[in-house]
């Protein structure tokens, strides 16, 4: 396949603040290469024609992976998803995480795939935006003028849409500690192995003592513009024990009220919203399963 | 017949050229000073073209020239009709053929309109967007069925309506059978496009050298000795000037062979313009719409049997989309027409087909060829035939197979060949037989399926047959050579796309020269090197061409064994051919080598009999009378999620019967690849156009190819009913695996999901397919399967 994207200027810093002058002298203009799994394609094709990219890949000092404060995990945005496979602090620290990483499309292109990139392109089929905000996850942005946390929850503001600004850059994803009697869950449906899924759901769910829904958060992915939380099913959960009839119930809430899928060649509105319904049951039988356990 | 090579799975010849990246494909073909060409294409489906104009992009630097239609003159003519209509009596065919650039109007999207040319493909692509082409957009045909309306709009003025033909072929008297008729069935039956998505896209680059007045053109084609003669008379060349190179080629599957191609017919014309070297190579987009696609028809049959299964009549009346120009004639719809009789004796049969124009791209055979729509009509009605009748599945099959002293078979229509459907031979219960005891058929039904139902799980079993007219004319030939090397040359005209014709045909004729199969040395789609023949496709390869190769080889075979009766003074029948030399059957020392043969054979000094040829070489050809039948039987095993709608494919089996196997290595690799498009086919893949004509799926992330987590290892058994036809008793196999799966996923679904009594009626099939087929159905599953968890 030829590959000929309309030209552009291209530039490889070596340092986030190289970076950072970077993206305030071009702004809009400029686009950042991370692992290149979805920009590099959409320039061959002429789809995105940026005038200039900042090739990230040689910035050093944001691939690490290493323990947060009291039990959580630090992700540097330039880390590649397959760290989130065999990373053992994914294993210890992040399980939702390392669960999902096997439907992120397929090996080659997660040894590639960055965490940074997946979240800044908040494509809305794809599975880390949902997982983070399941997670509750917090994102440092850094531009000239200083650095931010933002939670994932104001994060993502639409299709392909998130909170930064074109002069900031993401450097760091962080994953707080799950509270005791938590499970988690992530299952998706796709038409081959590895692609963007028709619907996909995560759910992270916390009990009390008394086996009731202390925190429930269901979190869908390929139903909107974005990740789509389904609070009005989490709200009948709440207080709850989370007993088969309750999680039907919460099922039918979150496909029926929490989201509003659209229709496309691979999948009609009216079968998302039964997928939906479907995952939503499954993962949060899993993810109170496993809370049970814990 | 005791053989040494044929027969056996010898590794094959190419594979180390192919595997350490060493094979010539036509991008690697990279000459000084070459140019690169970029084409503006429509976007619209149907429109009027009102203004070209290429003006500011001939200014852009690193552009060397833009044509338009205008530009080129007097070579602007639509293409030649590459096959025309079979004598068929009732017949109406209208032909209208694509053209290099769009003139007057578009047709279908991605219509090409102008060539830019530049010194890189990347500035080539920059100067598209400075080409403004104006035009006056007109409703799109895209429903086959709507284009036949009254009102509808038309394609092509000049014709009454977007009729491209109508054909009706008959046998027997069907309106005969309703008397003795106890069941008759009538359904609709649907199949939606596809493309054959080959690994490699299309390619061409062409050289003209001015100073030896030769034209070389390197191209992606199923077929370089055609493409070389008509580039010849078109270009005003002699066909001596003119070398058509195509070289390895990353699949073929029929879209390769669709004479000519636009940019077929301009590159070489520009390389020849501008005195440069000029290369275009189809990206992957351009491959969705300026490739030829195939497979939209729908069916409205009827079949009429007895209480116990046996076929009266069928009848069957369809529609054929061929896009938006037809210079492929009537292949892919009588394909249809012939295959639908299958392995069955159906002794009444009335199928009629209108072709219609559409605004979608060309339709011209893919891998199957039209013989899926066939099979597909077929199998579905006598599954539901079975299914009225309380009959098994497999048994209704059983019981209108022909017999084997039923052959040859007369079906009295016309085949694609132009010859009547005459079924050369065949033996289709052994086949039925062993497909059966693979898979566990019974034991499946009557054990695993009731258990797993117990578990929750939609399990289901499909089980086919079809019959596949293959290896039909006219010829081809071969050269075989004993170089003074000892070693062997093989040349022969057809193109060679990955299926192993470097070994095949080097099996075949080692076989007779007794020579190693690496020894020989086969050299395939290069005109200089042949100068006869027409193209690798139906299925034909190994029967003409490999047929030409035995009988060449034959003959040179005769010439060793007279010279070296000659030179060791003993008769022939005295003489062993094998290990790369001729001895004496008595006195093995008394021996001399092929490569000395070789060098007696051409000397360069001395006296030669008179009227004696130089060297041991000889050039044969091979033409069958008529296409010969393979025939085989799928089954397979899959399992439905009865809340998801996806499918997982357990088990598949193929029988086939392509009559003597040269290499079964080779066979199964063609069977699986033919089964993964198959399931392509069945489950993944469709060509979704919206009602104004675009293409809404055109890249590999909407358009889904099956991939190795989709499709199985299939499980392969051979029977071997050799063609009477031809020396080697073979057949075709290249399209087998392709052919049923649509039929088996149809049934095997309907298997699994049978307590809601679905009738599938068309494919491809999906789970968002499957979700509206059972409607509310679904929902309920969600009740019962917490429990599962």
């Amino acid at each position: 396949m030829t590959m000929k994207p309309a030209p552009f200027k291209y530039f490889t810093p070596a340092s986030e603040e190289e970076v950072l002058a970077l993206l305030t002298q071009h702004g809009y203009e400029a686009k950042l290469l991370a692992g290149g799994q979805s920009l590099i394609p959409t320039m061959n094709f002429r789809l995105a024609q940026p005038a200039v990219i900042i090739d990230l890949n040689r910035v050093s000092g944001l691939t690490y992976v290493r323990p947060g404060d009291s039990g959580g995990l630090c992700i540097g945005a330039m880390a590649r998803q397959r760290e989130g496979e065999y990373h053992p602090l994914f294993a210890e620290r992040a399980p939702l995480i390392r669960e999902t990483m096997p439907h992120v499309a397929h090996p080659q292109i997660r040894n590639r795939g960055t965490f940074g990139g997946s979240i800044a392109h908040a494509d809305p089929a794809a599975e880390l935006p949902a997982v983070m905000l399941a997670l509750q996850a917090r994102f440092k942005l850094r531009s000239r003028e200083g650095e931010r946390e933002i939670p994932a929850g104001d994060f993502f503001v639409g299709m392909f849409a998130t909170a930064m600004q074109p002069e900031e850059l993401l450097t760091e994803i962080l994953i707080p500690p799950l509270p005791r009697r938590s499970g988690w869950a992530f299952k998706e449906v796709a038409r081959r192995h590895g692609d963007y899924a028709l619907a996909g759901a995560a759910a992270v769910v916390t009990l009390d003592e008394q086996e009731r829904c202390r925190e429930v958060r269901l979190v869908f992915l390929s139903v909107g513009d974005g990740p789509v939380e389904a609070r009005q099913a989490v709200q009948e959960l709440a207080g709850e024990i989370p007993g088969e009839e309750a999680i039907r119930a919460a099922a039918e809430t979150a496909a029926a009220i929490d989201i509003d899928p659209g229709s496309d060649i691979h999948a009609s509105a009216e079968f998302r919203r039964h997928l939906a319904r479907v995952l939503a049951m499954q993962v949060l039988h899993q993810a109170f399963a496993r809370a049970r356990r814990a | 017949m005791g053989t040494t090579y044929i027969g056996q799975p010898v590794l094959r010849n190419e594979d180390e050229r192919l595997l350490t990246g060493q094979a010539l494909f036509t991008d690697d073909v990279h000459l000084p000073g070459m140019l690169h060409v970029a084409f503006v294409r429509g976007e619209h489906a149907h429109g009027r073209i009102l203004k070209v104009d290429a003006s500011a992009a001939r200014s852009r630097p690193g552009v060397i020239a833009v044509f338009t239609a205008e530009d080129l003159g007097s070579y602007w003519q639509p293409g030649p009709l590459l096959v025309p209509p079979p004598p068929i009596e009732r017949l109406t065919f209208h032909q209208r053929t694509q053209v290099p650039l769009a003139k007057d109007k578009l047709r279908h999207y991605g219509e090409a309109v102008a060539a830019i040319v530049a010194e890189s493909r990347y500035l080539a692509e920059d100067a598209i967007a400075d080409v403004i082409v104006e035009v006056d957009p007109l409703d799109a045909v895209v429903d086959m069925e709507k284009a036949l309306e009254p009102g509808a709009p038309l394609i092509h003025e000049g014709l009454s309506s977007n009729l491209a033909a109508h054909v009706i072929q008959e046998k027997g008297d069907y309106h005969s059978v309703f008397p003795g008729a106890d069941v008759v069935i009538k359904k609709r039956l649907l199949y939606d496009r596809g493309t054959a998505a080959a690994m490699e896209n299309r390619g061409v680059v062409a050289q003209w050298d001015a100073a030896g007045q030769q034209l070389t053109v390197w191209d992606t084609t199923q077929a370089p000795i055609p493409i070389r003669n008509g580039l010849a008379r078109m270009l005003g060349l002699s066909e001596s000037q003119v070398r058509v190179v195509a070289p390895f080629i990353g699949g073929g599957f029929g879209p390769k062979i669709m004479m000519f191609y636009p940019e077929e017919v301009l590159i070489p014309w520009i390389a020849m313009q501008l005195k440069r070297p000029v290369k275009w190579i189809e990206d992957r987009w351009e491959n969705f719409f300026a490739t030829t696609q195939e497979r939209g028809q729908i069916h409205e049959a009827e079949i009429a049997l007895t209480a116990d299964g046996h076929i009266l009549g069928v009848k069957d009346v369809f529609v054929h989309d061929t896009g938006a120009y037809d210079p492929y004639g009537l292949t892919v719809p009588i394909n249809s027409q012939c295959t639908l009789l299958g392995p069955y004796n159906v002794p009444n049969y009335y199928s009629e087909f209108k072709a219609v124009f559409t605004n979608k791209p060309i339709v011209t055979p893919y891998r199957g060829a039209g013989r899926q729509h066939g099979v597909f009509v077929m199998e579905r009605l006598l599954d539901f035939a079975a299914k009225e009748l309380n009959i098994d599945r497999a048994e209704i099959r059983r019981r209108n197979y022909l017999s084997p002293g039923d052959f040859p078979h007369n079906h009295q229509i016309i085949y694609q060949d132009f010859a009547p459907l005459v079924y050369d031979s065949g033996n289709y219960a052994p086949a039925l037989d062993k497909a059966m005891e693979m898979i566990g058929y019974e034991k499946f039904i009557t054990e695993e399926q009731p258990r797993l139902r117990a578990e929750g799980k939609q399990a289901g079993i499909g089980i086919v047959s079809y019959v596949e007219g293959t290896g039909i004319g006219p010829y081809e030939g071969a050269r075989v050579t004993v170089e003074a090397s000892g070693k062997v040359c093989l040349a022969t005209g057809v193109g060679t796309q990955g299926q192993g014709h470097f070994t095949a045909f080097a099996q075949v004729v080692a076989e007779q020269l007794g020579v190693e199969v690496k020894d020989v040395r086969v050299v395939t789609g290069d005109t200089r090197e042949f100068n006869w023949g027409t193209g690798t496709f139906a299925s034909r390869g190994a029967v003409v061409a490999g047929n030409a190769c035995h009988a060449a080889a034959r003959m040179v075979r005769n010439k060793i064994l007279k010279l070296a009766g000659e030179i060791l003074q003993a008769s022939e029948e005295e003489l062993i051919l094998e290990g790369g030399r001729v001895y004496l059957r008595n006195a093995p020392q008394k021996a001399i080598t092929l490569g000395d043969l070789a060098a007696r054979a051409n000397p360069l000094r001395g006296a030669v009999k008179p009227g004696s040829e130089p060297g041991l070489e000889a050039t044969a050809y091979f033409g069958p009378e008529r296409g010969c039948t393979a025939s085989g039987v799928h089954a397979l095993i899959l399992e439905v999620d009865p809340l998801t709608m996806m499918v997982e494919i357990q088990r598949y089996v193929v029988v086939h019967d392509c009559g003597r196997v040269i290499n079964p290595m080779i066979l199964e690799g063609q069977i699986q690849g033919g089964v993964a498009q198959g399931i392509g086919n069945a489950f993944y893949e469709q060509l979704v156009f919206a009602p104004n004509g675009q293409l809404l799926n055109a890249s590999f992330m909407d358009y889904l190819l099956p991939t190795a987590s989709e499709v199985p290892n299939i499980e392969n058994a051979h029977i071997e009913t050799p063609s009477p036809l031809n020396p080697l008793g073979v057949k075709g196999a290249g399209e087998a695996g392709a052919i049923p799966t649509g039929a088996l996923f149809a049934q095997a679904i309907e298997n699994a999901l049978r307590e809601y009594d679905l009738e599938i009626c068309e494919i491809p099939l999906s789970p968002n397919r499957l979700f509206d087929l059972l409607g509310e159905r679904v929902k309920q599953n969600i009740e019962i399967s917490i429990s599962h968890e």
